[in-house]
C-alpha cells in the first residue's frame, strides 16, 4: 500500500491531493471561527455584543453568511471585463492558500519541504497584488480602478522592507527553510532564544509591514470606505466577493504564521522543559491573530502620503541599516551565536 | 587573493568612490551651489588619475580570472579618456553655469561614465565589456537630456536612450550566440574557440551583431542615424563630451574584442571594418557639406574621422592598431579645440550654432580665427599639420596590409570633406559683412585650451610628443 | 512518463502559448497577464531544472514587482490600441518578409550547427542533480567571488539609473505646502494652546 503512494505516478497525485485537502479543510473551517472571532472582538471593543443569534453564541455565524453569499445573485457590471471580473477573486483566493504548502506547523508538519521556503512565501504574497489589481481594472468602475491603483502601490512598497528584514533572519540562520529557522531558534533557552530578540526592532517593523502587505486597518486605504466606498470590491457580490474576502483572511492568518516562524519559535515552548508541538504553533497565531483584531478595532486610518512616508522614508532605511549591522553581528559572532545560529554547531 | 584583484583596479574603484562621495557631499550641502566646485574637483582628480595609470607602467595583469585586463593598451586608452574628459569638464563649466545647466549631477554623471570607459576598453570578457558599456552609455544617456526642459534635448536624451537601447540589444544577441558557439564568455577562451582555421558559422555571426552594436557607439554607418540630432539637441558642452572620451572607448573596446577575441580571424572582420570605414568616410563628408548648423557639422566630422580610425583598424596589423591610436589622439585634441571655440559663440547672450554666424570673424578676432583656422585645417588633413599625419598613419597601415583600395577610398573623401572645412575659413576671411556677426565671449581658459590645441596641431608635426611611441607599445601589447 | 516530464510539459506549453497570447492579443491589459502567466511558467521550468533561487527571484522580481508597474502603466496609458494597430498593418508585409529571413537564417545556422570542441551542449544539461543541491549558496559563491566585479559594475549602472532618474524628473515645487511630521511630533499643548478665562458678557 505505501508503495502504491510512494512509487507510482498516480499515488503521488493522490497523495499529495490527499496531504493538501488536509491542510485546506482544517484552515478553512478555523477561517470561519476566525472570522467570528475578529467580529466578536471588535464588538467587544465598541461595547458591543457582535454575532450572537446564528448557534450558540453566534458561533455559527460565519456559515450562515457563506450560504448567503453563495446564493445571492452575481452581478456583473456593466462594461466590465467578464474574464478577468472573475479571474481576479480567484487569484485572491488561491495566491493567499498556496503560499501554505511550505508552512511547518510541527517539526516535518509541511507540504512541501523546499529549500527557499521563506523565498516561495515572499513570491507568492507578492503575487497577492494582482488579484487587486486586476479586480479593480476589471470592474470598469473610477473608485474601484483608484483602490487598487493605491493597494498595488502599498503592497510593493511594504514588500520591499518585509523582504528586509526577512534577510536579516535568513543571515542569522544561513538557511531560508523553516524547519531550520525554527531549529535555529532552540536553544534551550526556551523564550529568551527566539529570534524576537536579536532581532528586536525587526518584529514591530515586521509586524506593522503585514499589516500595510494584507491592507488590514489602519492600512486599509484600498478599501477606505469614506471615500472609496470599499475600494477595488464595490462591484463585486456574492460568491466572489467571498472569495475576497476569504482571501484576504487567509492571507492575515498567513502573517500570523509568519510571525510565529520568524520571530517567535513556532511550534517551540516558550518555558523550557514543556514539549513543543502543533499546540504551541497554534496559540501563538491565535495570539497574533488577536492583535491584529484589537489593532483594527483600536487605530484610526493613515492617510495615503503618511503610508508612503513611513514605508520608504522609515522602515526601508532602517530594515537596510539592519540587514547591514546583522551581517556584521553575524559575521563576527558578536556575543557568540546570538546573532550567529548558524554557528550553533547543530 | 581579492585584495590584489582590487589593487589592479584601484584607479577605476577611486575614481567612483570620488564620483559617490561627491554626490553625497552635494546631496547633504548646498546642492547645486556645490556643482562649479564639484566641477573643478572632478577634472582635478580625472588629471591625476591619468597621470597615475601612466606612471603606474609595468606589466600586462589581469584581474578577476581575465574579467579585467589592465595592459599597455588600456592604460593608453585611459589616459586619453581621462585627459579629454577633464578638458571638456574644465570647458563646459562656464558655459553651463551661465545658462543654469550646472546641476551637481553633471560632473558625478561624467566621472561615472568615465568610469564605464575604463572598463570598457580593459574588459577581458563579454560580460565585463557589457557592463561597462552600460554604465557608460546610462550615463550619457542622462548628460545628454540634462536640460530636460528643452525640447531638442529631451529628445536627444531620447532618441539617443532608444537607439542605445536598440544597439546594446544586437551586442547582446552577438555575445549570446558567442557565448553559445564558443563555450565561454572570456575573450581568451573566445580565441580559442574562433580557432586557426574556419571559424564556426554561428560565431561569425555572433561577431557581426557584436560589430554592429559598436559601429553604433561610434555612429559608424550606417549606424550613425542618431548622431547630428545628438549632438544637435544635447548642449553643447554635452556634445563635445560625446564627441571625445566615448568615441575614444568605443573605439578601444573594438579594438579590444576583435584582437583579444577573435585576433585569429583578421580576415573574416578586416572586410567588414573596411566596408563600415569606406561608408563612413563618404557619408561623413558628403552629408557634412549640406548642414548649417556647426554641431550638425562636427557630428558628420566625426562620423567621417570614425571612417578614417576604423580603417587602422580594418587593416588588422599591429601598425594598423598603433595608427588608429596615434589617430584617436589628434582627433579628439582637434575637436577640444574645435569645441572651445563653439562654445564661445554667442550673439546677444545667447548662444548660437550657424555656420553663417561666424562670416567676418578673421578681421574682428584674428587670434580665435588663425586658431581655428588651424584646427579646420588640421580637422581636414591639410599636409603640414597633424591632422594630416593621422590620416597618413591610417592609410599607410591600409596600404601595408595590401589594402591599397581602402587607403585610395579614403583619400577621395578626404577631398570631398576638406570641402566643408574650408568653406568655414572662407566664412571667416572672406564671408559677407552684412550679416549680424558672432560675439565671442570666452573665458581665458576656453581660449587657451583653443590655442593650445591649434599650437599643438603645428608643433605636434616634429615629434607628435612621443605618442607615437606610446601607441605602438600600446598596440604591441595588443597584437601579438 | 514521469510526473516531472509532465509538469515540463504543462509548463512549457503554457509559456509558448501564453507568449503567443502576449503578442496576439487586442487589449494591452490582457497581454501583460499573459506576460505573467508566462512568467510563473518560466520560473516553473526552472524549478524543474533544479534552479529553485532563480525560480523565485524571478517570481519575485518580474512577476511580483516589474510587471505590476507595467501594469499599472498600461492599465492608465491613454493610448488608442487599435489605432496604433491599424497604422500597424501597414508595414506587416515588410515585418512579414524581415521575420521570414530571420527565420530562413535560424534555419540556416542551425543547420550548420557546429560549435568549438568542449563546449557543454544542451544535451549534457540532464547530469545536473536538482536534488538538495544547496544551489543559493552555490550562487552566492560565483556572485560574489568570481563575478564580484560585475557584480559591483551592476550596483554602480543602478546608482547611475537612480541618480538619471532623479535629475530627469524631480522636481521642488516651492507653492505648496509640506508637511513636517518632526515638526508636527514636537508640538505640544503648551505651545499650542492657551486657555483663556473668558468672564460672562465681557468677551475677550
Amino acid at each position: 500500500m505505501a508503495d502504491f503512494f510512494t512509487n507510482t505516478g498516480f499515488g503521488i497525485v493522490l497523495l499529495t491531493v490527499g496531504q493538501v485537502l488536509l491542510l485546506v479543510v482544517p484552515l478553512l473551517v478555523a477561517l470561519a471561527f476566525l472570522m467570528y472571532a475578529d467580529r466578536k472582538i471588535w464588538a467587544a471593543v465598541q461595547m458591543r455584543k457582535g454575532p450572537n443569534i446564528v448557534g450558540v453564541f453566534g458561533l455559527l455565524q460565519s456559515f450562515a453568511d457563506f450560504g448567503k453569499y453563495i446564493v445571492k445573485e452575481i452581478v456583473v457590471p456593466a462594461g466590465a471585463d467578464k474574464a478577468v471580473f472573475f479571474l481576479a477573486p480567484m487569484v485572491s483566493l488561491v495566491m493567499a492558500l498556496i503560499a501554505w504548502a511550505v508552512i511547518p506547523f510541527n517539526d516535518g508538519w509541511v507540504l512541501a519541504d523546499i529549500n527557499v521556503a521563506i523565498l516561495y512565501v515572499f513570491a507568492v504574497s507578492s503575487l497577492e497584488v494582482y488579484g487587486v489589481i486586476m479586480g479593480g481594472w476589471a470592474s470598469n468602475s473610477k473608485y474601484p480602478f483608484l483602490g487598487s491603483l493605491r493597494s498595488a502601490a502599498q503592497m510593493i512598497s511594504y514588500e520591499v522592507s518585509i523582504g528586509l528584514i526577512i534577510i536579516g533572519v535568513i543571515l542569522s540562520t544561513g538557511s531560508m527553510n523553516f524547519g531550520a529557522i525554527v531549529a535555529a531558534q532552540d536553544t534551550g533557552w526556551g523564550l529568551l532564544g527566539w529570534y524576537w530578540l536579536p532581532h528586536f526592532p525587526m518584529v514591530f517593523l515586521f509586524f506593522i509591514s503585514a499589516l500595510a502587505e494584507t491592507n488590514r486597518p489602519p492600512f486599509d486605504l484600498p478599501e477606505a470606505e469614506s471615500e472609496l466606498v470599499a475600494g477595488y470590491q464595490v462591484e463585486y457580490s456574492s460568491t466572489p466577493f467571498l472569495l475576497f474576502m476569504i482571501g484576504e483572511l487567509v492571507a492575515v492568518v498567513l502573517m500570523c504564521a509568519l510571525v510565529t516562524l520568524l520571530f517567535f519559535g513556532g511550534w517551540l515552548s516558550p518555558i523550557p522543559g514543556l514539549p513543543d508541538g502543533i499546540l504551541w504553533m497554534v496559540l501563538k497565531m491565535g495570539f497574533f491573530f488577536f492583535i491584529f483584531s484589537m489593532i483594527k478595532a483600536i487605530t484610526p486610518r493613515y492617510r495615503y502620503d503618511q503610508l508612503m512616508r513611513i514605508g520608504w522614508k522609515v522602515f526601508l532605511p532602517f530594515s537596510l541599516a539592519w540587514v547591514v549591522l546583522v551581517a556584521f553581528l553575524a559575521k563576527f559572532e558578536v556575543f557568540g551565536a546570538f546573532w550567529a545560529r548558524f554557528a550553533m554547531g547543530g | 587573493m581579492i585584495s590584489t584583484d582590487l589593487a589592479i583596479l584601484l584607479p577605476e574603484i577611486f575614481l567612483s568612490l570620488f564620483a559617490m562621495v561627491a554626490l553625497i557631499a552635494a546631496v547633504y550641502t548646498e546642492k547645486d551651489g556645490m556643482a562649479g566646485t564639484l566641477t573643478w574637483a572632478a577634472s582635478a582628480v580625472m588629471i591625476a588619475v591619468a597621470v597615475w595609470v601612466l606612471m603606474s607602467g609595468g606589466n600586462d595583469r589581469t584581474a578577476f580570472g581575465g574579467l579585467f585586463i589592465d595592459d599597455g593598451f588600456a592604460r593608453y586608452a585611459k589616459v586619453v579618456i581621462l585627459i579629454s574628459a577633464a578638458c571638456v569638464l574644465m570647458m563646459s563649466q562656464e558655459f553651463m553655469a551661465r545658462r543654469g545647466l550646472l546641476k551637481f549631477e553633471y560632473p558625478v554623471l561624467v566621472v561615472l561614465a568615465v568610469v564605464g570607459m575604463m572598463l570598457m576598453v580593459s574588459a577581458g570578457d563579454l560580460m565585463a565589456l557589457y557592463m561597462g558599456l552600460e554604465l557608460q552609455s546610462l550615463a550619457l544617456y542622462v548628460v545628454a537630456a540634462i536640460r530636460r526642459d528643452g525640447v531638442k534635448s529631451t529628445e536627444a536624451g531620447l532618441k539617443y536612450f532608444v537607439l542605445g537601447a536598440l544597439s546594446s540589444g544586437l551586442l547582446l544577441y552577438g555575445a549570446s550566440l558567442t557565448y553559445g558557439y564558443a563555450g565561454t564568455t572570456q575573450f581568451a577562451g573566445i580565441i580559442g574557440a574562433a580557432g586557426e582555421g574556419e571559424m564556426p558559422l554561428g560565431l561569425l555571426i555572433g561577431l557581426v551583431f557584436i560589430i554592429s552594436g559598436l559601429a553604433f557607439k561610434i555612429s559608424a554607418v550606417p549606424f550613425h542615424m542618431w548622431t547630428p540630432d545628438v549632438y544637435e539637441g544635447a548642449p553643447t558642452p554635452i556634445t563635445a563630451f560625446f564627441a571625445t572620451a566615448p568615441k575614444i572607448a568605443a573605439m578601444g573596446l573594438f579594438a579590444r574584442v576583435l584582437h583579444d577575441a577573435f585576433g585569429n580571424a583578421t580576415g573574416d572582420w578586416g572586410q567588414i571594418l573596411a566596408l563600415l570605414a569606406v561608408l563612413s568616410m563618404f557619408l561623413g563628408g558628403i552629408a557634412a557639406i549640406g548642414q548649417r548648423d556647426i554641431k550638425r557639422l562636427m557630428a558628420y566630422s566625426s562620423i567621417a574621422h570614425m571612417g578614417y580610425a576604423l580603417v587602422g583598424l580594418a587593416s588588422g596589423t599591429e601598425q594598423g592598431v598603433t595608427a588608429m591610436l596615434i589617430y584617436m589622439a589628434i582627433y579628439v585634441t582637434m575637436n577640444i579645440g574645435t569645441f572651445a571655440f563653439i562654445l564661445s559663440m554667442e550673439r546677444d547672450g545667447r548662444h548660437i550654432t550657424t555656420i553663417d554666424s561666424m562670416r567676418q570673424l578673421g578681421s574682428r578676432e584674428p587670434v580665435k580665427a588663425l586658431a581655428l583656422l588651424v584646427l579646420m585645417f588640421s580637422l581636414a588633413g591639410v599636409p603640414p599639420l597633424l591632422g594630416f599625419f593621422g590620416k597618413f598613419a591610417v592609410l599607410m597601415a591600409a596600404v601595408d596590409a595590401g589594402m591599397t583600395w581602402l587607403a585610395v577610398l579614403g583619400a577621395i573623401a578626404s577631398v570631398i570633406g576638406a570641402f566643408y572645412y574650408l568653406r568655414i575659413v572662407y566664412y571667416m576671411y572672406f564671408g559677407d559683412e552684412s550679416l549680424e556677426p558672432v560675439e565671442g565671449h570666452m573665458s581665458p581658459l576656453t581660449f587657451g585650451f583653443l590655442v593650445a590645441s591649434a599650437a599643438i596641431m603645428i608643433l605636434g608635426i616634429v615629434n607628435l610628443f612621443g605618442v607615437d611611441g606610446y601607441a605602438a607599445a600600446a598596440a604591441a601589447t595588443l597584437v601579438n | 512518463m514521469t510526473v516531472a516530464d509532465f509538469a515540463f510539459y504543462v509548463a512549457a506549453f503554457i509559456v509558448v502559448v501564453a507568449g503567443f497570447f502576449v503578442v496576439v492579443s487586442r487589449n494591452p491589459v490582457h497581454s501583460v497577464l499573459w506576460l505573467i502567466l508566462s512568467f510563473l511558467s518560466a520560473a516553473g521550468l526552472f524549478v524543474l531544472l533544479g534552479a529553485e533561487f532563480v525560480a523565485m527571484l524571478l517570481v519575485i522580481v518580474y512577476v511580483g514587482a516589474v510587471a505590476v508597474l507595467f501594469l499599472f502603466v498600461v492599465m492608465m496609458l491613454d493610448v488608442d490600441f487599435a489605432e496604433l494597430r491599424g497604422e500597424m498593418a501597414r508595414y506587416v508585409p515588410l515585418a512579414a518578409l524581415i521575420g521570414v529571413v530571420l527565420l530562413m537564417e535560424l534555419g540556416m545556422i542551425y543547420g550548420a550547427w557546429a560549435s568549438a570542441d568542449g563546449v557543454a551542449v544542451a544535451g549534457s544539461l540532464g547530469e545536473i542533480t536538482p536534488v538538495n543541491s544547496p544551489n543559493t549558496g552555490l550562487l552566492g559563491m560565483v556572485i560574489y567571488d568570481q563575478y564580484f566585479l560585475l557584480f559591483q559594475v551592476a550596483g554602480l549602472i543602478l546608482l547611475v539609473a537612480m541618480i538619471g532618474a532623479i535629475v530627469l524628473t524631480l522636481r521642488h515645487r516651492t507653492d505648496i505646502k509640506r508637511q513636517d511630521v518632526l515638526a508636527q511630533m514636537y508640538r505640544d499643548p503648551a505651545k499650542a494652546m492657551e486657555v483663556v478665562d473668558v468672564k460672562p458678557g465681557q468677551g475677550l
